[in-house]
Order: C-alpha cells, then structure tokens, then sequence
C-alpha cells in the first residue's frame, strides 16, 4: 500500500487545515479512508462514540497537486488507516506558512503518515518540520463497518440558521438539562426545546426554509406545520456545533422521528454528514 | 546592596526572573562587584540557571554598603516573580525600579517608582544562604552550536507546548535537527507524534558538531531562556558534549550574561531526575582520585555531573571537567586574589598555558572558571565527600 500527496496551495493548505482541525473537534480518533478520488474522514456509530457517526467527503484534486495512491488490492484500490485526528490537525497547524506540504505513508518503526511541511521563514534560509504521525492500518475484514452511512428518508428536512447562534444557544441550555429536543416542521421551523422540572426554555427559528424533500408522498401527507422531534443528548449536538470552523455553504438538518436527526453540511467543497441517534 | 534599574532595563529584569522562574522554586540572590547574579536551581538538580547583570546595566550599583560584607539572599521565587509578574505593566507604567538587601532588617525591598507617582514596595522575606554556584567551562564541551535567538524561536514552534524532553542534533549534510523526544514505554499501545525539525548549517553562525552527535534535554526548560533571548533579540549558544554531560546554554550581551545548564539524557540510562534514583552509580572516589579531565571516567556520569554536591569549600579547581553544582559558604580558594572568595571566576589570570585569555566580558561568566583545565590542582576531596553525601 502506498500514499503520496503534496498541496503546494496555500488557499487549499488552509482549507485542509481548518478541515482537519473540524475532524478533531468532532472525533478523538477517526478512520482516513485514501481511494484514488477522494479523502474521507469517517466515524463508524459504535457504542463508545454514543452512537453518533460522521462522514465527511472531499474530493482529492480540489486540494493535491500531486497524489498517488496504491490500495490494499487492484479490486479493493482503497486504504483504510485509523488515527487519533488531533495529531494530524496539529501537523497541519505547522504548516500555516508553508511553500508545500508533503503526506505519505511511511513505515518508520512503526507505520505512520508522515507529513512534512517547508516552511517559509524570515530568520533562516530552510525550516523544515516533519511529523510522523502513528497509524493503525484497518484490516480489510472491517471495512464494512466503514461504509458511506445511509441516510433514511427524514420526516423532515430543513435548512439551519446560522450555526454560530445556533451554538450559543445550545451552550446556554447545556448547563440547565442534559438532554434537548430539536424539532422542525416542513413550514421552515425550527426549535430547541429543553425542559426539567423547574423550568422550560424553547428557543424558535423561524422562517429558515425548506429543501424539497426526495419523497414527495411523504410531504404531501404532511401538515406543514406539525413537528418532527428527536430528544437527543445535548453535549452531542453541541459537540457538533463547536466543531464547525466557519458557517458552512449549505447546512441542511434532516430529522427521523423519535429516531435521529442528520446533518448535511457542505464547507465549499468538502461535505460533512454527521448522525446524531435519539436517546433511548 | 542598592541598586536602580530604569527605562527598559526594567523589563529586560523582569524577562529574566520569568525565565528563572521556569527552573525553579527558589531565588538566590547576590550582589557580586561584577554585577548582580541571580540564579536558581531546580529540585532534581538537574538545571541551573543564571543571570548576572553587569554594574552598567543599572543607574546606580552598590554591591555592598562599605565596610560591610557582600550579603547573599535567597528568596521564594513565587515572591520575586510577583513583583515582575506582569510584563506589560512594568514596560507601560513603571520608570525605575530600586532593590536593596537590608541585612539588619532581613528584608528584600523592591521598589516600583511607576507613572503618575505611584510607588509599590515590596518587602520579600529573604533567607540566608550559601552561594550557589555551578562549577563548569563551555570551553569543555567539544561541541558549540550559534544561532540568533529566533532562529531556534521559529525551529521550536511546531513542536506541542506540552512536550518535555527534546532532542538536538546533527544529521546528515551538517543540517540541525530537533526531535521530539519520548520515552519509550512497551507496555504503552498509543504511540506518540514524532516532530522533528531541520535547520541547515548556513542558519547558524557557529557549528562545531560532527554529524551524529546528539544531546536530550528538557524543552520546558531550554524554552524559558530561548523566550528571554528572543525577546532581548541575542545569539544563543549551545554548548555540549556527550550525552548525559549537562548542555550549556548561554546569552550574553554586554550588559548581562545568562547561563543555563541542563541536564542531558545519557545515552544507555533512562532520564532520570530523581536523586536518589541513579542507574549507573559511579563510586564517588574516582572523582578524588580523578584530576585531569579525562572523559572516559565520565562516560558513566548521568546524573552525578550535575547535581548539587553540598560542598563546603569551592577549592574545586580539579573537579572543574565536572560540571556540578555546588552550594559553597564562600571561603576563599587557595589561589583567588581578594575578598571577592565566592567567585571563582576572578580566581586566575590567564597565566596558565591552554586556557583562553579573560576577555572582558568573560569576567561576567558567572562561574566561568579561568584556572587550568589540565593541570592538576590537587584532589578534591570535599566535592568527592559531599557527592558522596549526595548519592
């Protein structure tokens, strides 16, 4: 198996970073997935994530100017490596005045990706940093469990308002209960609602709009205005929040009743889908 | 002892008492003819540190009030640093800074004359102490790196702050490297990030170091005097030798000297900065019976070299390949002229074939020893008592 890349860009360098840097506020350690078009960044919903998984997609080219790969077979041309994400977005932090970035997989005592970085530097001619970064290599037997997630169709799905508020909110409600409800309605709706003894606080968006939902049975069944809710752990959603750098393209929620609630973000050109299960 | 520091000298003090303050817990103070020193040691006697301000770098100077005895203090570093705690304030609002030793009061007062006449005192509670001081020679140390502060400034930012022990050395094609160093544990499956840095050879002014050679030392404390010399904008220079012989970090301009002495991993034992926890114990004779240096019977000092022998005397002259560190009541070596007993570094003119002329700032070097390295002054047996003491 072999991997090389270089971003000689610093626009895509920057991009990359703050990506990676997203990839580490969302999970501690997550599978990089190389196949020969494009990165994805992937946590699969075991138990000790709570249930919550992530697949965030970017499309090689937009990025490297070099990049070859060589996968695990000819039929199977993919690489599947796991590694703690703060590492890489710590690699990359380096990186911010870089003439080029260089990653590969490299086997130096122990198997890691290896990102080196030139840096530009007014005090000495050439600074050069390199960061070997440890790696489990992911036997071929569990990539199943690694697959693009599917994505049920939502009772309903709805754009987010800015996601900076959105945060601030839900930063404020933490303290009060542990758990909330998010709950929208095809009228452009959108509320967090938590709720104990003493008190209850629901905050409203309004006005957010709708994207045309894929099955059309469903919506027309629908009354606009009725909710679909999902409880859900409040740290997680804001787990989510926090991690994003900027506000995203395009940031759809779609919720499952009583079952999920699915972002689908888009930042420029790398998408993120994050799962978010129903408290049992 | 008086003395006034003003303008932006203030802060240059004030840089220097954080970077002390990253060594250790204790100050000790001493107002020498030379200047002032202030140095400090850590717990594990594994690094020690100084800064010696020349009479220049002050308005006024007086060491000691005449026909009074030099007075040497050490105070909590916690104490002092407060003084000097914020750095901005002391650049934007303070003009002078006045510190006197009243023995017959025991008390430190540091005075702050600031902007719109407010003055802050501080009386610090001060011990009495036996002078520290470390005995070693960069000239020793066959190995020199030189390179303008920010050099290795920006050679250490990517590595985490949290990182504590680094490796520096020489690679392939004469180019610098720095790489983050950490302990091997087998049992541990998490495997650390790897940082390494590359600097080429035109990026320092001085390199005297074969390729392969490389020291391990702790990067939390090399980051305190790197900040300072950063700050003041000097060279920093690095002088080594054999892993697990102490490191000497040195800064200087000509109105202060700053020296920093670290402890280097050895090569085979594993860093250790416990006292009592040394591998390879060397039995303490062979320092007595040792007086010319000779490196292999160092070859096994790890710890030993540097730890604080509580010496009664400084007639170390033959332990002076030794670099330790050693708190001395000041009595007068057999060769040093004049009162000033506790410094070592006034003992000997250059008479002495082999060892460097006394260049004017050298006198600064605190604890720079100008006696003769090869020639053999006479077993010392009080180094040799106390380390033994001390193991």
């Amino acid at each position: 198996m072999k991997f090389r890349g270089k971003i000689v860009d610093g626009a895509c360098l920057n991009h990359f970073t703050r990506i990676s840097n997203m990839i580490a506020k969302l999970a501690k350690t997550c599978t990089l997935r190389i196949s020969p078009d494009k990165l994805n960044f992937i946590l699969c919903d075991k138990l000790a994530n709570g249930g919550v998984s992530m697949w965030c997609e970017l499309e090689q080219e937009n990025f490297f100017s070099e990049f070859q790969m060589e996968g695990f077979s000819a039929e199977n041309n993919e690489i599947y490596l796991e590694l703690t994400s703060e590492n890489l977005s710590r690699a990359l932090k380096t990186a911010q005045n870089a003439r080029a970035l260089k990653i590969k997989l490299t086997n130096k005592h122990f198997p890691c990706l290896t990102v080196s970085v030139e840096l530009f530097s007014m005090s000495s001619s050439s600074l050069i940093a390199t960061h070997d970064i440890p790696i489990k290599v992911i036997p071929r037997k569990l990539w199943k469990d690694l697959q693009e997630p599917m994505v049920p169709d939502p009772d309903v799905s709805i754009y987010l308002p800015v996601l900076k508020t959105m945060k601030s909110v839900v930063e404020k409600m933490k303290n009060i209960s542990s758990h909330l409800v998010i709950e929208a309605n095809l009228d452009g709706e959108l509320n967090l609602k938590i709720e104990t003894e003493l008190v209850c606080v629901t905050t409203h968006f309004k006005d957010l709009g709708n994207p045309p939902l894929a099955s059309e049975s469903t919506s027309q069944d629908r009354n606009p205005e009725h909710m679909a809710e999902v409880h859900i752990d409040i740290r997680k959603l804001l787990q989510f929040l926090a991690g994003q750098p900027v506000n995203p393209t395009k940031a759809v929620c779609n919720i499952v009743t009583d079952k999920m609630v699915h972002f689908d973000l888009l930042h420029e050109d790398v998408s993120l889908q994050y799962f978010i299960p129903a408290l049992s | 002892m008086k003395c006034l520091v003003t303008g932006s000298n203030v802060k240059v003090l004030g840089k220097a008492v954080h970077s002390l303050s990253r060594i250790g817990d204790e100050l000790y103070l001493e107002p020498l003819e030379d200047g002032l020193s202030l140095r400090t040691v850590n717990s594990s006697r594994s690094a020690y540190a100084c800064f010696l301000f020349a009479p220049l770098f002050f308005q006024q100077y007086q060491a000691a009030t005449p026909g009074q005895d030099l007075l040497r203090c050490k105070i909590l570093m916690k104490s002092f640093l407060s003084v000097f705690r914020s750095l901005a304030m002391l650049e934007k609002t303070v003009e002078k800074c006045c510190i006197s030793l009243n023995g017959q009061s025991s008390r430190l007062v540091v005075q702050l004359h600031c902007k719109f006449g407010v003055r802050k005192t501080h009386n610090l509670s001060f011990q009495d102490c036996e002078s520290l001081q470390a005995v070693f020679d960069p000239a020793l140390c066959p190995h020199v790196l030189r390179a303008p502060a920010r050099v290795l400034g920006e050679a250490v930012l990517p590595f985490p702050p949290a990182l504590a022990e680094v490796t520096l050395g020489i690679g392939r094609g004469c180019r610098v490297f720095l790489r983050s160093y950490h302990e091997e544990d087998a049992d541990s499956t998490v495997k650390a990030m790897v940082t390494e840095v590359c600097l080429g050879e035109e990026d320092f002014q001085q390199l005297q170091a074969q390729e392969g050679v490389a020291i391990t030392f702790c990067l939390k404390e090399f980051r305190g005097l790197l900040s300072f010399a950063e700050s003041a904008n000097l060279n920093l220079c690095i002088h080594f030798d054999a892993p697990g012989r102490p490191a000497i970090f040195t800064v200087k301009d000509s109105l202060l000297d700053g020296h920093f002495v670290l402890a280097t991993l050895s090569e085979t034992d594993s860093y250790s900065q416990d006292l009592g926890s040394v591998e390879r114990h060397r039995p303490v004779p062979q320092l007595q019976a040792h007086s010319t240096p000779h490196p292999d019977d160092f070859a096994n000092d790890d710890i030993d070299s540097y730890m604080i022998a509580m010496e009664t005397t400084i007639g170390n002259e033959g332990s002076r390949v030794l670099p330790s560190i050693s708190l001395s009541p000041g009595p007068q070596p057999p060769q040093s002229p004049g009162p000033r007993s506790e410094e070592e570094d006034e003992a000997e003119p250059s008479t002495v074939p082999g060892t460097p002329p006394p260049k004017k700032f050298r006198s600064l070097f605190f604890g720079s020893i100008l006696a003769p390295v090869g020639s053999p002054q006479g077993p010392s047996p009080v180094l040799a008592e106390d380390s033994e003491g001390e193991g």
